[in-house]
């Protein structure tokens, strides 16, 4: 048994249904889950099986209908809502998505200096820590272009970076490389995992790659909303 | 990091066209206030410049400025003699439409009672006043008359000799001034051959009466000038027009005047206010009326644009939720994108404004005070605009940046 303080996430009987009547589907079921810190763990499963409504609750980006679940130590669902869901996604959560959805009026260094301004780091800070982070992906020569100007790849990495900002405790990406080549696809799921074992983060990546699955600590397999554990090592 | 200044640089085009389309009908605003502002100067602008104390005008009527008013010239004898009364003078104004150089020329005719009155008073801005008791006239520049230039106007042909500036009658023609003599001879022209069936007829009617046989010598009187009859020679003015002496109480001389049977007599609060109330107070309820429903359409209008702006960015905006952003920090982007399209709205406004308007062709007079109470107004009808664009944003639910 996994000691409990080292756990990033808890999260037991979660249930999640859209719609009602006949065209009420059960996209996730009674699932329980959890992952520790410095842990990297794959979501794998058919399409349509849960994997994203799963990890946009885990997000705090929609409610479940019933469920508990607690991220690093904080209630955060247990029927209710226990915490203001805003602020701690800015404050303890990273996104990356199959679009890397960047604002498209800023630069690729204002996208990532916002995600920090908008969880109060000073302006200097801000733009010290986004330049490592680009150096560290790769994309220092590309900082003051926009969104439109970069290839999808560098999008991707920006969204990344962005995501990586406010040092979150747990990051979710849903399918973060399927617009990527499968080595660009690698190399961002060799950086999750350097962040998830240096920076003693959790990682939840959804992916449909099985070539990359090598880099995950686990793989969670998900079928008609119901999760299977499978170990990897 | 100002993201709606960030914004605004990314889609510069669309905001300066948006920006440019909004100044144009907030000048339109601005334009109605000025013309209305235009108005009443005009209105009042002759009766300030004559700076008279009391009009004296025809029992019962409102004066020259609202209808037609006519006194015997010999008031303004009678009226001298009233105690504590300085200066009395006819006052003459008639409007006259002529073709000059082939094209209109409207001009409102003003007598000058020379030679007490040389026109001194008039802002002359090139020549000079009138120097001579018949055939020169002063002219406001808005004519586009020049010195010099000569106008046949009844039998006489009249010179340009001075050009005064913003003297224009309350109904906005270009004033022209002569002697009172010739301003009356306008007036009064008719044509050789009136004159001629007018004497005929005088010496027939002449001849049907007793008188005219006894005395068959006053045929030769009859068949004459009009003004060489004494019984019709009192020439008719519109108003006399009275100074009163330093240190006398206009209203007082004013209730001595008043007594008279035959003459009506106003102050000059009294007569501008006439003025104000009779003709300029519909004007001033059409523009003002006109004015509410452009600042009504200029609100929908940016409504409809911030709103628009908004729906475009709510991918953006629900990501910014996504990540976790405050709502200020939404409101902000669009609150200060209304604001600014608004100001800047309003400073483009003004330029174009200063610029266009003393290009019409009738006075547009704006007012610091109006700009003024017209930027709160602008400032407002931002936040109201933007409020639509604000309800939409911070509905828009994080999970849409999936869809
Ligand atoms: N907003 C929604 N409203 C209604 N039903 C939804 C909604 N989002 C997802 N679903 C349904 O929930 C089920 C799970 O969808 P989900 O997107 O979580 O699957 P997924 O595992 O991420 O699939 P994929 O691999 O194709 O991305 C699907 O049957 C889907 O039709
Ligand atoms: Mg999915």
């Amino acid at each position: 048994m996994k000691d409990m303080s080292q756990m990033i996430v808890e999260a037991s009987g979660v249930t999640k249904v859209y719609g009602s009547g006949n065209t009420e589907v059960v996209a996730v079921s009674d699932v329980s889950l959890n992952v520790a810190r410095g842990e990297i763990v794959a979501l794998l499963g058919p399409s349509g099986a849960g994997k994203s409504t799963l990890l946009t609750i885990l997000g705090l980006i929609r409610p479940p209908d019933a469920g508990r679940i607690v991220i690093g130590q904080t209630l955060v669902f247990d029927g209710h809502l226990r915490v203001n869901a805003r602020t701690f996604r800015r404050e303890h959560l990273g996104f990356v998505f199959q679009k890397a959805n960047l604002i498209p009026f800023l630069t690729a260094a204002e996208n990532v200096q916002l995600a920090m301004e908008i969880n109060d780091a000073s302006p200097r800070e801000a733009r010290l820590r986004t330049l490592e982070l680009l150096e560290y992906l790769g994309i220092m020569d590309r900082a003051d272009h926009l969104p439109a100007k970069l290839s999808g790849g560098q999008q991707q990495r920006v969204a990344v970076a962005r995501a990586l900002a406010n040092r979150p405790s747990l990051i979710l990406a849903d399918e973060p490389t399927a617009a990527l080549d499968s080595v660009r696809g690698r190399q961002v799921m060799e950086l999750f995992r350097n962040v998830a074992h240096e920076q003693n983060t959790g990682v939840i990546v959804v992916t449909h790659d099985h070539r990359a699955l090598d880099v995950f600590d686990h793989a969670m397999e998900m079928e008609d909303g119901k999760l299977r554990i499978s170990q990897l090592k | 990091m100002n993201l709606a200044i960030k914004d605004i640089r990314h889609n510069l085009g669309r905001f300066v066209l948006t920006t440019f389309g909004i100044s144009l009908l907030l000048m339109l605003v601005i334009g109605m206030g000025g013309i209305y502002r235009g108005l009443v100067e005009e209105a009042t602008l002759l009766l300030d410049r004559i700076g008279a104390d009391l009009w004296v005008v025809q029992k019962d009527t409102r004066g020259p400025f609202a209808e037609i008013s006519r006194i015997p010239r010999s008031v303004e004898d009678r009226v001298l003699a009233v105690p504590g009364v300085e200066s009395a003078s006819s006052f003459i104004s008639h409007t006259i439409q002529r073709e000059y150089r082939g094209r209109p020329l409207r001009l409102t005719i003003q007598g000058l009672s020379w030679p007490a009155d040389r026109g001194q008073w008039l802002p002359i801005f090139s020549g000079r006043t009138i120097g001579q008791a018949h055939y020169e006239m002063v002219a406001d520049k808005s004519s586009d008359l020049n010195v010099g230039d000569r106008i046949p106007l009844g039998k006489n042909i009249y010179t340009v000799v001075g050009l005064t500036y913003k003297m224009s009658s309350t109904s906005g023609d270009s004033m022209a001034f002569l002697t009172l003599t010739d301003a009356q001879d306008v007036q009064f022209d008719l044509s050789n051959e009136a004159i001629r069936n007018e004497r005929e007829a005088r010496v027939n009617r002449l001849q049907s009466l007793d008188l005219g046989n006894v005395q068959p010598q006053l045929s030769d009187i009859v068949g004459g000038k009009s003004s060489g009859i004494p019984a019709l020679g009192t020439s008719m003015v519109s108003a006399v027009i009275v100074h009163v002496k330093p240190g006398c109480n206009p209203s007082s001389v004013a209730a001595k005047i008043a007594s008279w049977p035959d003459v009506s007599v106003y102050t000059h609060a009294g007569q501008s206010e006439l003025l104000l109330r009779g003709m300029v107070d519909k004007a001033r309820r059409q523009l003002g009326l006109f004015r509410v429903l452009l600042i009504m359409v200029s609100a929908v209008i940016m409504a409809l644009i911030l709103y628009t702006l908004t729906l475009d960015k709510l991918h953006d905006i629900a990501m910014l939720k996504l990540m976790g952003a405050r709502n200020s920090v939404i409101l902000a982007l669009i609150m200060q994108q209304a604001l600014l399209l608004g100001i800047l709205g309003f400073f483009i406004a003004n330029l174009i404004g200063n610029w266009l308007f003393p290009l019409f062709p009738r006075r547009v007079v704006i007012v610091q005070g109006d700009l003024m109470q017209l930027a709160v107004i602008v400032i407002a009808i931002s936040i109201l605009a933007s409020l639509l664009g604000i309800v939409k944003a911070l509905r828009v639910d994080p999970s849409e940046v999936l869809s």
